[in-house]
């Protein structure tokens, strides 16, 4: 594929793969705690307002080593969650009235189980969304019925597209992945995702390629959209503009680059009070691939599990869950600047 | 003072109001109306003061709106394109001033 052009934090055996490490390091910029920053908003403790997205992540293999990747995936992590845990998952979703399940890696689709998974999702009525880093879709011909089987499951598909360059896109996610994304797209817009009309949604994320904010979600989108239409026929739904959060990978680039105490400023100096009031960890739990259960991917990646009775699909506890304080530290900033950030775009 | 251009400094900027605050607040809040979308959006205004920035040749705005403009969504080649307009004008208005010595130097030419 010619993208793998790296090896995971955790391959090398970096000091940043360690949770403790990143932690300690997020307290040595020196910047106003982020607990107190929501006091003087009056918004701590950040409370949930229940479970309506269960965010799990089947794993952290991944044909892409992208260098911004919180969750250090790539095809060297082997951490993938068995049918056992996918049943754990199934369980606790039938004791909720979530409406979402939101499926993340890695790529997810490159655990055996996970046909078998979105199936069952399905089956239950539930709003599937699957984060498809789009060249999974091209990169082996078990992979290429893909955009039909999502279709048959009316799955929400959520795909990186950090520009509508081959430049920045790949500078971000690896040699080649630009124009193998534009290959998937094509396929998925010729099955009807993003295609008006066809009730197949298909949303497209812009990350910063670098240490900075990413811009307006609206102006950027119409940018996309005219550009990927213009250039490659394509068309998509909704675009995201997300944050680059200070976790894993995207940390090591800060430091590596000498950005980190830059970025870390602006971040801070951009904290918006009503971005932190719509924060997706108040509505969302995200669960690991090892079924512990925390109050966003961020924290998983950071190993900061939930303030609940249950920390682990085997004790789930939903009234424990539901009336949690949100575990935050310093990489919180990250959803809370300027427009805010989630996994759904901006907050504010 | 070891440098006379210390990159910190940029952070305070709005610090200039403390020798004189009322013009100060009136130069920032006319300053934020300026950058707001307007007829122009706020994109194309972030990509003027790229160009702006490398004729006037000040380096704190060179590092503010090359750091606005990545934040507007501009690309690499949107960014250098305005850099060229603000050389174009620039070296332009050398040449321009070449008319002027042409007249002179027909004014005292036989």
């Amino acid at each position: 594929m010619g993208v793998l052009t790296h090896k995971s934090l955790a391959a090398q055996s970096h000091a940043l793969s360690e949770t403790d490490k990143q932690l300690k390091l997020l307290q040595e910029a020196n910047l106003t705690p982020f607990q107190q920053k929501l006091e003087e908003t009056g918004l701590f403790p950040l409370t949930t307002v229940g479970v309506d997205v269960f965010q799990i992540n089947v794993g952290k293999m991944c044909n892409q080593v992208c260098k911004h990747c919180h969750v250090d995936a790539g095809p060297d992590r082997k951490e993938i969650m068995t049918r056992e845990t996918m049943q754990l998952c199934l369980d606790a979703i039938d004791k909720t009235n979530c409406s979402t399940v939101d499926l993340t890696g890695g790529a997810p689709e490159m655990n055996p189980r996970f046909r078998w998974f979105v199936e069952q999702l399905s089956a239950k009525g539930k709003k599937v969304i699957v984060r498809c880093n789009l060249t999974i879709i091209v990169a082996n011909k078990k992979y290429y019925d893909l955009p039909d089987f999502f279709k048959k499951h009316k799955v929400q598909v959520v795909s990186s597209l950090p520009y509508f360059t081959a430049s920045k896109t790949d500078s971000q996610r690896g040699n080649g992945v630009f124009e193998q994304s534009i290959k998937a797209l094509k396929m998925l817009n010729d099955v009807g995702y993003g295609i008006e009309g066809s009730g197949l949604t298909l949303d497209l994320v812009y990350n910063p390629s670098g240490a900075f904010l990413p811009p307006s979600q609206e102006a950027l989108q119409a940018d996309f959209k005219k550009r990927l239409k213009d250039r490659f026929d394509i068309s998509f739904n909704s675009l995201y503009a997300i944050t680059n959060l200070p976790v894993s990978r995207y940390l090591e680039y800060l430091v590596a680059s000498d950005n980190y105490q830059g970025y870390m400023e602006k971040l801070v100096n951009a904290y918006n009070p009503i971005a932190a009031e719509g924060v997706m960890c108040r509505s969302t739990i995200s669960i690991g691939w090892d079924g512990y259960i925390f109050d966003c991917d961020f924290n998983q990646m950071l190993d900061l599990k939930v303030a609940a009775k249950g920390q682990h699909l085997s004790n789930f506890d939903l009234e424990s869950l539901e009336n949690r304080n949100i575990i935050v530290n310093q990489h919180c900033y990250g959803c809370t600047a300027g427009a805010g950030s989630s996994c759904g775009g901006t907050t504010a | 003072m070891k440098t006379y251009y210390d990159p910190e400094d940029l952070k305070k900027f709005g610090k200039i109001s403390e020798f004189q605050p009322e013009l100060g607040k009136k130069f920032f809040d006319y300053y934020g109306s300026v950058f707001q979308d307007g007829a122009l959006t706020a994109r194309e205004k972030s990509l003027i003061a790229l160009a702006v920035s490398h004729a006037v040749q000040c380096p704190y705005c060179i590092e503010a709106y090359t750091e606005d403009t990545m934040e507007k969504g501009c690309d690499e080649e949107q960014m250098m394109e305005a850099v060229h307009v603000a050389s174009a004008i620039k070296s332009g208005a050398v040449l321009v001033h070449g008319v002027q010595m042409m007249n002179k130097y027909k004014d005292i030419s036989m």
